[in-house]
């Protein structure tokens, strides 16, 4: 008897170990459908790259928005999913000694502007209100498709800002601000109207953190070049050229996407590494409390790049022209479609949970003086006309 | 039978002497229109002509006529509505040469460049100053000096720099900079820090007002040279005289400098590379802006190249002096006032009150004559020497340049005969009251036209306010009439000028002797008197009109009978 005991029990941890890799494979699949669960979502890019500012010692803004247009066209998002705003015209300025171009690197290694840039707004279209419109949408009829954001709420959207920057404020040409609730409140508007499924914001101007400081529509990262209190820096001036050519926040953002092609599954992590205090001399930060998936997990070509989701199917299907054929088939088609169990969507948005929010419990408070002088004159009042022995009975 | 009798030999003499006459030196208009048409610029040429007031004997010259010529680099890009100059002046004694050959090869160079977005002048000047005052008129279209000056063929847009570059030899051991401009105008400090970051970037010896930089400044020795710089820089400011073409363009609102290129005993000599660099990289610079310079200080005093004293830290010193002369005011209004009252509680009920506007009447009218009496010896002053310089001229045996002066000299000296004369306008009646009455006013008139020069010309106000504001504000007809009337000459505006111009040449260390110091004294009032007519300063006629009859009316004071 104790043999088969020991056997049995021997037997059993034998096909415990003998399953133990089936195991841990179904836990593995199991974990690869649950990260795909937690995977992006959408379905189309969007870019939004703006340059606030003009005049000519303000090249390195111009170049900075050019090269994450370059990289962003590159990994695959269409000029028509693009809208580029450039607030001044730097590769047909008079004081450019190279017509044409706009470089990006020192010694006029990469030309950024080349041959096939569209731009969307230019010099004083682009304004706060201009901006704005374009962000929600509400833009006069006779717009022109290119100068327009059609995103839907399967959408993801990069937003790059660059120019001259204050605490709480981003200048526009010199003449006007937008302020980060603006910002926020314009981010809200889209939400509401479902035009993003995620955004990433990111913003290279002087005391850039504060500008997402305010924001508190869900599904938003935010990148910027420098904290509160900082400056952002220029890389090198080029001295053929006579100024600054990149900031240098951008400057290694575009070092890092140069070696990002469309099948790369560097994360939103590699990202938030670029340009320690050490090659910037100003602290990146970046704010993800708002974004529903870690940041490891976001790639970055949700963004920066237009990538479908390809499925590739080894099944074959075989095409009959027959007519009555077909019509059958349709008809089991139908059944089939009734048959079939509803589709069920993976609740992307809860939205339930981020609308009715509990409300904030306040602290309570002592009554102030004020109110305490009125009862206690109240009281006295009273006792005045009613006269001091009615105190007994309270005290 | 003389020389003259026979015509022929009258004909000969008088070529001769035209021949004498004629001036040895005179641009080569045509060689530097072909070389400026060569390098390919656009060339034009401007002729202008002025007959001086009188002659001057510095620059002798009377009667003065020449051409100017101008090439203008456009702009490959850009649509010709700014401007840069670069300016030469030239003279007869000293035809700067190598500052226009420096100017055509930098114009060769830049006209290789693509990158420039304003027009650029290269102006060569006859006549240095008048020249540049001939071009500048006619490029704004104006007239305000009664020069004659041909209309401009050809143009280039508002100017927003200019630089003007004096060289005498091919070798430079410094630069030197002058800012001051025409009555004190300052350029924006902007284009001297640009001027001295190239100088630093290009490793160049840079001076100002020809001292250098002092580079121990937690010693003494250091800020005691940046008071000396500061001193001169207070002087030049003061005496209104554009140092250089710059600052004849400051008058059109045109930010400038002189660069000065010395030939000293140093060592270590730069060529005209290094000088063309520094003036490369200025001209690139001021190229790339977009507007006009206007972000630095418009007023300040400059102890060395790379500091500068600001307007608010150095106008409140103005302030307290002319503070002195309002208080003293008040205390003399106070006094009349007691002075008035007094009589009247003395005098009772009963006509009181006729007597006091009768006596008030009366002091009007005794203020009213020394008044009109001090202005019109300005006036003479102002207009006598120059009206008058042909009757000296033919009545004694000077010439009309030294019959100005004289003739200033004279009218200044008579100003100081004058309360002997004017002692019977004066009234009997209440002696005292009159006294203390003109000298109110006239505290009141100093402090008013100290108060608008001083914000115009900071130098100029504080100098005066200086030396006048004491006498000014001591003058009493009692006390030591002599010892205060010595005082008070030695404080009118006359020596004032007199002792500037010593401190100025002991500041340059080259300290003058009485006689020389005298002939320099000489020379500066002409030259004062030529710059009032030919450029529009208004040191002479601020002198002359403003500040010396108020001075008359302190000596009326002090010798108030």
């Amino acid at each position: 008897m104790v043999d088969t005991c020991f056997l049995g029990r021997g037997f059993t941890t034998l096909v415990g170990l003998l399953l133990l890799p089936f195991g841990s494979l179904a836990a593995s699949q199991i974990e690869d459908q649950a990260e795909q669960f937690f995977r992006s979502g959408h379905t189309n890019n969007w870019a939004v790259l703006v340059c606030t500012s003009r005049f000519w010692f303000n090249y390195r803004h111009v170049a900075n928005t050019l090269s994450v247009y370059r990289s962003v066209k590159r990994l695959g998002i269409p000029d028509s999913h693009i809208v580029l705003m450039l607030a001044d015209d730097m590769a047909c300025n008079p004081r450019n000694p190279k017509p044409a171009t706009v470089f990006s690197h020192k010694n006029m290694e990469l030309n950024v502007y080349g041959d096939d840039v569209e731009v969307d707004y230019r010099s004083y279209e682009v304004t706060v209100e201009n901006f704005l419109r374009v962000l929600t949408g509400r833009i006069p009829s006779s717009t022109p498709r290119s100068k327009r954001l059609l995103s839907d709420d399967r959408s993801n959207i990069l937003i790059y800002m660059t120019g001259h920057g204050g605490n709480g404020f981003l200048k526009f040409q010199d003449s006007e601000e937008i302020t980060n609730i603006e910002l926020a409140d314009a981010f809200e508007q889209m939400w509401q109207k479902r035009r993003y499924n995620e955004l990433l914001f990111i913003i290279d101007t002087c005391q850039g953190a504060s500008m997402y400081e305010r924001f508190y529509s869900p599904n938003i990262m935010a990148l910027a070049s420098s904290q509160v209190g900082e400056d952002s820096l220029s890389h090198q001036p080029d001295p053929a050229i006579g100024v600054h050519l990149m900031d240098r926040y951008t400057f290694y953002v575009l070092e890092f996407l140069e070696e990002i092609n469309p099948a790369s599954q560097t994360n939103m992590n590699d990202l938030f590494q670029v340009c320690p205090k050490s090659l910037c001399v100003s602290t990146p930060g970046h704010r993800t409390d708002l974004f529903q998936r870690d940041p490891k997990n976001v790639l970055i070509t949700d963004f920066f790049g237009s990538v479908r989701k390809v499925e590739i199917t080894t099944e074959t299907i075989s095409l009959q022209p027959d007519s009555g054929i077909m019509e059958s088939s349709y008809k089991k088609d139908l059944m089939d479609e009734e048959l079939m169990e509803p589709l069920k969507y993976a609740e992307q948005l809860p939205v339930a949970q981020i609308i009715h929010q509990k409300p904030k419990l306040k602290d309570w408070h002592p009554p102030g003086g004020f109110i305490l002088g009125l009862w206690a004159l109240i009281i006295m009042v009273f006792f005045k006309t009613y006269g001091i022995k009615h105190m007994k009975f309270i005290f | 039978m003389g020389l003259l009798s026979d015509p022929v030999r009258r004909r000969a003499l008088a070529r001769l002497v035209l021949r004498l006459n004629a001036p040895l030196w005179a641009l080569p208009v045509a060689w530097l229109e072909r070389t400026m048409r060569s390098v390919g610029l656009e060339v034009y040429t401007q002729s202008f002509s002025r007959k001086l007031p009188f002659p001057d004997e510095t620059h002798e010259r009377y009667m003065v006529s020449g051409i100017n010529v101008y090439g203008i680099l456009r702009a490959p890009r850009a649509a010709s509505t700014e401007s840069l100059v670069l300016t030469v002046p030239c003279g007869p004694e000293s035809t700067n040469s190598q500052a226009v050959g420096l100017m055509l090869a930098l114009a060769a160079h830049f006209r290789g460049q693509i990158y420039w977005a304003k027009d650029i002048i290269f102006l060569v000047t006859e006549h240095d100053l008048l020249g540049s005052e001939a071009w500048l008129e006619a490029y704004h279209d104006v007239n305000v000096t009664g020069m004659q000056s041909s209309p401009l063929q050809g143009r280039a847009g508002a100017i927003q720099a200019a630089v003007a570059l004096e060289l005498s030899s091919d070798v430079v051991t410094s630069l030197d900079v002058a800012v001051e401009g025409l009555n004190g105008q300052l350029p924006n400090l902007d284009l001297l820090n640009l001027f001295q970051t190239f100088c630093q970037k290009g490793g160049l010896l840079c001076t100002l007002q020809g001292k250098l930089q002092p580079q121990d400044w937690p010693s003494v020795d250091g800020p005691l040279q940046g008071v000396q710089t500061l001193l001169l820089m207070v002087l030049q400011q003061a005496s209104g005289h554009p140092h250089g073409a710059h600052g004849l363009f400051l008058r059109y609102r045109v930010e400038a400098l002189t660069l000065r290129g010395i030939n000293s005993f140093r060592q270590y000599k730069y060529d005209l590379v290094a000088v063309g660099k520094a003036l490369e990289g200025m001209f690139r610079k001021l190229n790339h802006l977009l507007e006009r310079l206007h972000q630095s200080f418009f007023f300040y005093l400059l102890p060395a190249l790379s500091r500068f004293v600001s307007i608010g830290l150095y106008m409140p010193a103005a302030g307290f002096l002319l503070l002195v002369l309002g208080l003293k005011a008040l205390e003399l209004w106070m006094q009349l006032h007691e002075a008035g009252v007094g009589p009247e509680q003395a005098g009772g009920t009963s006509g009181s009150s006729p007597p006091l506007p009768a006596t008030q009447r009366v002091g009007l009218a005794s203020l009213v004559a020394p008044l009109l009496i001090s202005q019109a010896v300005g006036l003479a002053l102002y207009v006598l020497p120059v009206l008058g310089q042909h009757v000296a001229a033919q009545h004694f045996p000077v010439a009309e340049a030294e019959a100005v002066v004289l003739t200033l000299l004279a009218v200044y000296a008579a100003g100081l005969a004058l309360p002997h004369s004017t002692h019977w306008v004066a009234s009997t009646q209440a002696p005292d009251r009159s006294w203390m009455a003109l000298k109110l006013v006239a505290l009141i008139y100093l402090a008013l036209q100290l108060a608008c020069i001083t914000l115009t010309n900071f130098s100029l106000g504080f100098l005066l306010a200086a030396t006048m504001v004491p006498g000014a504000a001591l003058t009493k007809p009692s006390g030591p009439r002599p010892l205060c009337a010595a005082l008070l000459v030695l404080t009118s505006p006359a020596a004032t000028l007199l002792g500037g111009l010593f401190l100025w040449q002991q500041l340059q260390e080259a300290p003058l002797s009485p006689a020389e110091g005298w002939r320099l004294f000489l020379a500066a009032l002409a030259q004062g008197v030529l710059e009032h007519h030919t450029y529009g300063a208004l040191l002479f006629p601020l002198l002359a009109l403003g500040l010396y009859p108020c001075w008359l009316l302190f000596w009326n004071v002090l010798f108030w009978k």
